[in-house]
């Protein structure tokens, strides 16, 4: 499966040169082709994790570097990971071929965006350090060229910016960990890292790295900042896929060097992911709660949803030190859950904020309304969505977030005093996350779609192309299936579960029957169970034969007539409630301490002919805390830097001749 | 065989029961917060006739609400009885039981929120949206402070089932528990805030600047406002029911049962469900309702409570 | 059983002080605040005479019975007229909001029992609970004292500092009377300082907000409106 993976790399790649070639005419077959191509690789991936993934697949390409070929392997990690971005891959490319005309400048989109999908896959398949490191890079740089796509519209080009310092610090922070990693003889192969894994400060520095450099990438708190600015920035299949895949990408990353090559961690490392976990779980959806441009909520809430991963991969890590495998079982199964979950309902929400914007060219929440009459299918779709994403049963989303509050329920039987107070207290956050994304997701979906339309762009919206259609009802088809059916992903998992946990996940422990795929019970059997298909199957029952007996018993008549409204229905849509006014009490309650939001009322004196102003202000704390200093550091350094722009061919030759002479001390001196 | 039909015998009544059962809930608390009040107060059955009224009425529906609109009551109903239905009333053998377990429900109730609350903006009045707004501010604490004392309530009996919790209660000598009394006091204040009772939410009140749930349900009529009124009845039904079991499951048929045990069950419910009745009315004519903003701050004490539990159950637990 | 029954209810009536001391904390009225006090110190003296019970110690009793009488009645009726006689302002200003100090509240009593436990691994299982339950207590007193601006909360969080003491003293086997006494008696001065303290405040300001206070000190009156 390997040799398929690395052949559908080749050619994403090949189709990103085509797309330089022809260019915008032929965007249409080369999104269909890039789709084609994320299929066959989800299709393998599945094939691996059924029928071999007990047998990692490795190959050696004499490529790279002269004394390091270029190592790739698969291995049930790599092959889960593959399944989940390359689902959201080719969602998004179908998604592309309608949506890839309405680009502001499709030329820019169109060779990078099956460059990106290569740049991805090939960092799950690497098998040692500089492979890694060079697709993870290519990653970065190719989403970096997506996201400046657009780079005439007002603040793109600074989200840019922000993005290319941060990807590059998390790159160079990588770099630093596997240089760790590695020792002083340069052991690159991931292989050598894993048999002869990092030990003491050395250890803690490396995963202090790890941790800051993947974490920057999936948007932990507190280096989220960039996300929110880039993710919308791009145009919004590329957007589904940095939201959706990129983060996965890095959660990958982060289990690769943390679970697999860093050999066995201490608990604290594991207390640490749930601390941030939870702490990023809150902090994002607090932002997005309170936001009014439609993709950057959705950027928000990804950060939100990453801390739930992190924060399962915590407790993971947290039961397998202290000998529990059922339970890490089950909290790394939640974590991998979570992460197909993710992909599956932000990338279905990004392709519902570019199906609005693509038809009343907005996305600000304030200036949409009513598009549930206008776009009777996505409107549908985006309902699963956003009740599949606030966590809902009985769709996937409740499914993964149900599984974390099991791993979370049994955190009392750890020795550590720090955990059992500790994880409780997360759990009580992830509840308060929950709550907020069901309001987050109430505000998103009713301002948008419910109400009357707010601006005339909205009122005259026109149903998007059928090819976005159906890649936003794959999705959401995607959202009722695995929610419903749960343990049809957890057998997919459940080698890669054995590999890091030791034992399986409990329901699968002794085989499966038809039964079991019905009921999901993680610990005993009686103790702690749901079913999604079940609850599915009695809400439709109950509810249609509430239909049923509503309509023998009462009368079917049904008038149309003005809205009642107290009695003083007002014809101007203004009046409705606004994105804004609808979070004025979640953000008094909470924003106006973690995000020191201050509403500001200018309401003039009796007399005075002038409009009555409210504005409202809000900072993010750690951009204050630290993003403004890297940044000012990085523009402060690249303003010095720029002199030698205009330097004599004279001086250059002086640097590079003392850069040589400092080498060449070194080394005397080393010897 | 016998066995399943039994069981499935057992689940259908209950759905029964509990739908049956509500508005007289309702009903009894409303006669007896005016007898309290020394008014004389409407009649206990009146809110049947309520309902029944309001199915024969036509439906008036807001000219640009969507079918969304039309949906949530079936949706929202089915939900909350499915819930009411989930938790012990005079059995713990419920077969449906296993398929959601306690957070499961609060999972459904979320549910019925979230669309009750879209409901509420769908037709694009501000009232509609003040409702909905602030009934999700409420449910955004309410919804972790009752998670909080699931965690008590599961971290000390392992199981998220309620039937298993129910049973666990009635079979061992759990005696007089800290944690398990800062638990039910958290639960009660989130009942209070998820009904929509007095301190919270008044019920009986159309003052535009004070209704959260009237507010949201403002646009609905005939058969639709039957529904919603139903759900609500249920809602009340569905904590009134998750307290008994969790707190005070005697009376409670077992697994075994025989018929006697159902009817012990029956009539202990019916026990129970009167002396909730008279707690709830004299709890709400005995405090005015708070400002919305205190709201966060009472529900705020019931998370912390919630939070107090989990901790006291170590503290407890090493006697 | 009676074990068990024994420690249940000594243990109840500790926890229920503790709760008091965060009703003090959520409270935004004097009088509010003041009833609390009044409910928390019969908690404390149903505590001790539960004590006194239990363990046989007569001399329990009376601790009980100064915690009713001092605490429960007489201080908050006499600072409830104080308060009437004076009209002072019935809101308090709070420097942290509720929801803050509440949560503040929680994290002191986690903290107070990952420090006790540890320490008195071996002592009997209701001393170190009661040990840790008094000494948040006294932390949620002393947090009391530093987020409210009013000086009536800060003379009733002082006391109720006290009532941790007090319920930590008659958790411990044989602890002698004169210690409660002292106890007590400390209560009284305090009280009797704090009250002297209202009407010099009162005669000169007009108000007890200590906030004002600040402003007569030399190094940044200017900043400040009187």
């Amino acid at each position: 499966m390997l040799s398929v993976l690395l052949a559908v790399v080749l050619f994403l790649l090949a189709l990103g040169i085509a797309g330089a070639v022809f260019g915008v005419p032929w965007a249409a077959r080369i999104y269909a082709a890039a789709a084609c191509a994320c299929a066959v690789a989800a299709v393998a991936a599945v094939v691996f994790l059924v029928a071999r993934a007990d047998v990692p697949e490795a190959l050696v390409l004499p490529v790279g570097l002269p004394w390091l070929s270029a190592h790739f392997r698969i291995d049930a990690l790599a092959a889960w990971f593959a399944l989940v971005i390359n689902v959201a891959g080719t969602a998004s490319a179908v998604f592309a071929i309608g949506y890839g005309g309405h680009n502001d400048e499709p030329a820019r989109v169109v060779p990078f965006f099956p460059v990106f999908l290569a740049a991805m896959n090939l960092v799950l398949v690497a098998d040692d350090a500089f492979a890694f490191l060079i697709a993870w890079e290519f990653m970065s740089l190719s989403s970096w060229l997506l996201v400046l796509s657009n780079h005439r519209r007002p603040g793109n080009a600074r989200a840019a910016q922000v993005y290319l310092v941060m990807a590059a610090l998390g790159t160079a922070c990588l770099l630093l960990a596997f240089g760790i990693m590695a020792g002083p003889d340069g052991a690159y192969r991931f292989a050598s890292i894993r048999d002869n894994p990092p030990q003491g400060a050395a250890a803690a520095i490396a995963l202090a790295l790890v941790l800051l450099g993947t974490g920057s990438k999936a948007g932990l708190v507190p280096v989220h900042a960039w996300l929110p600015l880039a993710h919308p920035a791009a145009p919004s299949h590329v957007s589904a896929l940095m939201s959706g895949a990129m983060t996965k990408v890095a959660i990958y990353g982060l289990v690769r060097l943390l679970f697999d090559l860093a050999g066995p961690v201490p608990w604290g490392w594991g207390a640490a992911l749930v601390a941030v976990g939870a702490l990023s779980a809150v902090i994002g959806i607090l932002h997005a709660v309170v936001e009014r441009d439609l993709k950057t909520l959705l950027a928000f809430s990804t950060v939100e949803n990453v801390g739930i991963a992190v924060m399962a991969f915590g407790l993971a890590i947290v039961f397998r030190t202290n000998a529990m495998g059922t339970l890490a079982a089950l909290a790394f199964t939640a974590a991998l859950f979570h992460v197909l979950n993710h992909a599956i309902m932000k990338s279905l929400m990004f392709f519902v904020a570019g199906a609005v914007e693509v038809s009343t060219g907005q996305r600000d929440l304030e200036k949409l309304g009513g598009l549930i009459h206008r776009l009777p299918v996505t409107a549908t779709l985006a309902l699963i969505g956003a009740a599949s994403i606030a966590a809902l049963p009985p769709l996937n989303g409740f499914v993964s977030e149900w599984l974390t509050f099991q791993a979370v329920l049994n955190s009392p039987s750890l020795p550590q005093w720090v955990l059992k107070f500790g994880v409780p207290v997360a759990g009580a956050l992830l509840a308060l996350s929950a709550a907020l994304a069901a309001a987050c997701f109430v505000r998103a979906y009713g301002m948008a779609f419910l109400g009357r339309p707010r601006s005339r762009k909205a009122a005259e919206a026109v149903e998007v192309a059928p090819s976005m259609r159906w890649a936003m009802a794959g999705l959401a088809g995607l959202c009722i299936g695995v929610g419903i059916l749960p343990m049809v992903p957890a057998a997919a998992m459940a080698p890669l579960v054995r590999r890091f946990a030791g034992v399986d996940f409990a329901p699968l422990a002794d085989g499966l029957s038809f039964g079991d795929f019905m009921l999901l019970a993680p610990v005993t059997p009686g103790v702690s169970s749901y079913s999604g298909f079940v609850v599915l199957i009695a809400v439709v029952a109950v509810t249609l034969a509430s239909i049923e007996g509503v309509h023998r018993l009462a009368t079917n008549r049904l008038r149309r007539a003005a809205a009642w409204d107290c009695g003083f229905p007002d014809p101007s849509p203004a009046t409705q409630y606004t994105a804004s006014s609808f979070a004025q009490p979640l953000r008094r309650v909470y924003a106006s301490t973690v995000l020191r939001a201050r509403d500001h009322v200018d309401m003039p004196e009796p007399g005075d002919a002038r409009p009555a102003r409210f504005t409202l202000s809000m900072r993010d704390l750690a951009w204050d805390a630290f993003y403004a200093p890297v940044e000012r550091g990085v523009t402060w350094l690249a303003e010095r830097m720029n002199t030698l722009q205009f330097l004599t061919i004279r001086r250059y030759l002086v640097f590079m001749f003392t850069a040589l002479i400092v080498l060449l001390v070194t080394v005397a001196l080393a010897k | 065989m016998i066995a399943a039909a039994i069981a499935v015998g057992l689940q259908l009544g209950q759905l029964l029961l509990v739908l049956l059962l509500a508005p007289l809930l309702t009903g009894i608390v409303r006669k007896l917060k005016a007898r309290m009040l020394a008014r004389k107060g409407p009649p206990v059955l009146q809110p049947y006739r309520d309902l029944a009224k309001l199915l024969r009425k036509e439906a008036v529906v807001a000219e640009n609400a969507s079918w969304l609109f039309r949906a949530a009551p079936y949706l929202m109903f089915a939900l909350l009885w499915l819930a009411a239905a989930l938790v012990p009333t005079f059995t713990t053998r419920l077969p449906l039981s296993a398929a959601a377990d306690l957070i499961a429900l609060v999972g459904l109730l979320a549910s019925a929120r979230f669309l009750q609350a879209l409901a509420g903006v769908d037709v694009g009045t501000s009232f509609g949206g003040i409702g909905a707004s602030r009934e999700m501010m409420i449910a955004s604490l309410a919804e972790p402070a009752m998670l909080m004392v699931v965690f008590t309530v599961a971290l000390f009996i392992h199981s998220t089932s309620i039937p298993a919790i129910a049973e666990f209660v009635l079979h061992n000598d759990v005696g007089l528990r800290v944690s398990f009394a800062l638990g039910l006091i958290s639960l009660i204040m989130v009942a209070v805030a998820e009904t929509g009772r007095i301190p919270v939410d008044n019920p009986a009140t159309h003052l535009e600047l004070t209704m959260v749930h009237e507010a949201m349900v403002l646009e609905y009529s005939g058969r639709h406002l039957a529904l919603v009124e139903a759900a609500q009845m249920l809602r009340i039904m569905f904590y009134m029911a998750l307290i008994a079991s969790v707190f005070v499951p005697w009376g409670l048929a077992g697994q075994g049962a025989r018929i006697e045990d159902v009817g012990i069950g029956v009539a202990a419910f019916l026990g129970k469900l009167l002396a909730g009745a008279v707690l709830l009315a004299i709890f709400e004519v005995s405090i005015a309702k708070m400002r919305v903003f205190r709201v966060s701050e009472f529900l705020g004490v019931a998370l912390l409570l919630g939070l107090l539990a989990t901790i006291f159950l170590y503290v407890s637990q090493s006697a | 059983m009676l074990r068990g029954l024994h420690f249940d209810i000594a243990h109840t009536l500790s926890v229920s002080v503790l709760l008091f001391s965060f009703a003090l904390l959520y409270q935004r009225r004097i009088m509010g605040v003041l009833n609390a006090f009044a409910l928390q110190a019969l908690m404390v003296a149903a505590a001790a005479a539960w004590q006194a019970y239990s363990q046989e110690a007569p001399h329990l009793y009376a601790t009980a019975g100064i915690a009713l009488v001092l605490k429960a009645l007489v201080v908050p009726i006499a600072l409830k007229r104080i308060i009437m006689r004076l009209g002072i302002h019935r809101a308090i200003e709070t420097v942290i909001e509720v929801n803050g100090t509440l949560l503040a509240g929680v994290g002191l009593v986690a903290l107070s029992i990952l420090l006790v436990f540890p320490v008195a691994q071996d002592s009997a299982a209701l001393t170190r609970e009661n040990l840790a339950i008094a000494l948040s207590i006294v932390l949620i007193g002393l947090l009391m004292m530093i987020t409210r601006r009013n000086a009536v909360t800060q003379v009733v969080g002082f006391m109720s500092l006290e009532n941790g003491l007090v319920l930590a003293a008659v958790g411990v086997q044989g602890m002698p009377l004169v210690v409660e006494m002292s106890i007590a008696f400390s209560v009284l001065v305090a009280f009797i300082v704090f009250g002297m303290f209202f009407f010099r405040i009162r005669e000169r300001f007009d108000t007890l907000d200590l906030q004002y206070l600040e402003s007569f000190r030399g190094d940044r009156g200017q900043d400040h409106r009187p």
